[in-house]
């Protein structure tokens, strides 16, 4: 790594470095030069992020409506009001629910995709913009697609007028709390702006497995097809596929933006399907503006996903060198 | 071109009714995949009545390109004034975010310092966060600055993220070294080497982070839906949101809006689709 060097010594030893600066520049030290490259960013961080954390889990010690400084010390009040709020708690099983179904439908379909895009001969830069094409939509504008034209609805909408054509009653997708149509909405528009990001991702990592690998299972006499599959591409994949999980779960765990523009109205946000985020969001910006709960909320959601991250780097090895 | 899997099986029949049936679930789901860019081209240019007969037709009976002129004469929705800020914050956001962060990739993985391993770590425990879950003691800190419905709230905070720094650090660590060695014997310091040699050689991978990072900027809502409390500072997104959920819904305006909104973003697709598919590799395999 440190190549030619003319005055022999390693450029990534401080010493030698500071040694031939010496020479070159007289007694000169490089934490300024760090600083100058490295401090503008790290004031910012300090700033907008662990500023903001310290704050956060200050206010969630207190009681604080309508106003972002700390009012009256509560102690751990928010955390019990929080943790025994059914709202709160519901939120967090609407998350699951929800990371359970988009979670496994998205690492199968990408993964088949990138699979199927891989092995073309013809076409398979247009396919693969195809596919990865969504992910220039916003889940703003997905949302309104989904709601105001496929999802529509009674008596109009695409998906209706499908049904229609088979004799099928009509559902009322987004309207309906039991059934949940409500789940058919949500999850196919995240399928269909996501899927083509993680199979990127996978097509990427498909290229990175040696060619050998086929070459000696071929000679070895193995079926093309799902044996090849099974004992070759899969565990070659499997840094890419702990990847797509975890960036999935933590997605998913984000989940706002559709869900508030799908499911809100000029009538306000329906008591159903409230993922975490929707939920803080209505209580800390909400009519209350309550910033002790909110803060609460945020801080136990912070834990759970770390929890979560943890759990799955323990289960799965990620983050270790194979 | 084709991975070697691929050669010694290709050829026979089997091989080749598998190709046919591989190009056609390819075609159908790409079919699919395309589908709401149709419903939105076409619900821009239908009707209201049309977008929302009980006989819905696939193809309008009419086009009504007035429909794009109407939105931008329409005073009731601040549509113009809306993509000037998206195209403000995104703008700032990219460039801002890529000169800070690649600074710091830089600093850090080539000027030494004792305590860089420090630094390191507290850039690396805020990937650990989610950025989602910190917007309400960010919205905390930036309400407590003043900065609530104004530009500089919607951009500043989206300056600084770990994440991009740390994938700059990353790069820079496998940049050869010998280039900067040249510099510096030739008398450059830290910024000239950076700022002259490192920079002018590293574009392909600043523009694949650019181009990620503008896509992210452009398509947020979180962030602008809670600091645009007041029309003059919403984003396109939180424009469309707002269209969305009003009492009275101009639906042909909201879909012309939708399509004028993701214009940008194709643009980006079509020219820069390489970067895009660079960025998307490099950030997600570390992530």
């Amino acid at each position: 790594m440190s190549g030619r060097d003319v005055t022999g010594g390693d450029v990534a030893h401080a010493s030698a470095r500071d040694r031939r600066r010496a020479r070159r520049h007289g007694r000169q030290r490089t934490w300024p030069a760090f600083w100058v490259f490295v401090g503008p960013f790290l004031a910012g961080l300090i700033l907008f992020t662990f500023l903001p954390i310290v704050w956060s889990a200050v206010l969630s010690f207190f009681d604080a409506h309508n106003t972002v400084t700390p009012t009256r010390f509560v102690g751990l009040a928010n955390y019990v009001d929080m943790l025994t709020n059914s709202d709160f708690l519901a939120s967090l099983g609407t998350f699951s629910v929800f990371a359970v179904f988009i979670v496994p439908t998205t690492v199968a379909i990408s993964l088949g995709l990138a699979l199927l895009v891989h092995r073309l001969r013809f076409a398979r830069a247009f396919f693969r913009s195809v596919f990865f094409l969504p992910a220039a939509c916003s889940y703003v504008v997905a949302a309104l697609i989904w709601k105001l034209s496929i999802f529509n609805g009674v008596r109009f909408g695409l998906a209706n007028t499908v049904l229609g054509l088979f004799d099928v009653d009509q559902v009322p997708w987004l309207s309906s709390a039991s059934p949940p149509w409500y789940w058919v909405a949500l999850v196919t528009l995240r399928l269909w702006l996501q899927v083509g990001f993680y199979m990127v991702l996978f097509l990427a990592g498909l290229q990175r497995i040696p060619g050998e690998l086929y070459e000696a299972a071929y000679v070895d006499g193995a079926k093309p097809g799902w044996q090849v599959f099974r004992y070759i591409t899969l565990p070659q994949l499997r840094a890419t596929t702990v990847a797509v999980v975890l960036l999935n779960l933590i997605a998913a765990y984000q989940a706002f933006d559709e869900f508030y523009n799908l499911m809100s109205s000029a009538r306000g946000y329906p008591p159903f399907a409230r993922p975490p985020l929707v939920y803080l969001y209505f209580t800390a910006l909400g009519q209350g503006q309550d910033f002790g709960h909110g803060s609460a909320g945020a801080v136990i959601l912070a834990l759970l996903i770390g929890i979560v991250t943890v759990l799955q780097g323990k289960l799965f090895g990620f983050g270790r060198r194979d | 071109m084709d991975g070697p899997h691929a050669v010694g099986y290709a050829r026979s029949a089997r091989g080749r009714i598998g190709a046919i049936a591989r190009y056609s679930a390819l075609v159908l789901a790409a079919l699919l995949f395309l589908l709401p860019f149709y419903l939105l081209v076409r619900n821009g240019l239908a009707s209201d009545a049309e977008i929302t007969a009980p006989d819905w037709t696939f193809f309008p009976t009419t086009l009504h390109w007035g429909n794009i002129g109407e939105l931008f004469d329409d005073p009731s929705v601040p549509m113009a004034h809306s993509l000037l800020n998206s195209v403000l914050v995104s703008v700032v956001q990219t460039i801002g975010q890529v000169a800070l962060s690649s600074m710091a990739g830089y600093g850090l993985a080539r000027i030494p310092f004792r305590h860089a391993n420090l630094v390191l770590a507290a850039i690396v425990a805020t990937l650990m966060i989610p950025a989602a879950v910190t917007f309400v003691p960010t919205f905390v800190v930036v309400s407590s600055l003043g900065w609530v419905s104004t530009l500089r709230g919607l951009i500043v905070p989206g300056l600084f993220s770990g994440f991009t720094a740390f994938l700059f650090r990353q790069y820079f660590l496998s940049f050869p070294k010998e280039l900067e060695e040249a510099a510096r014997v030739d008398g450059l310091g830290h910024w000239g080497a950076y700022w002259r040699i490192v920079v002018p050689n590293s574009t392909g991978f600043i523009a694949a982070i650019g181009v990620i990072t503008f896509l992210g900027s452009w398509n947020a809502f979180l962030w602008p839906l809670v600091i645009g409390q007041d029309s003059s500072s919403w984003t396109v997104q939180v424009a469309l949101s707002s269209f969305m959920t009003a009492q009275t819904i101009n639906l042909h305006e909201l879909f012309v809006a939708a399509a004028v909104s993701i214009l940008p973003l194709l643009l980006v697709f079509v020219f820069l689709q390489r970067y895009l598919v660079q960025g998307v590799a490099e950030s997600g395999i570390k992530g």
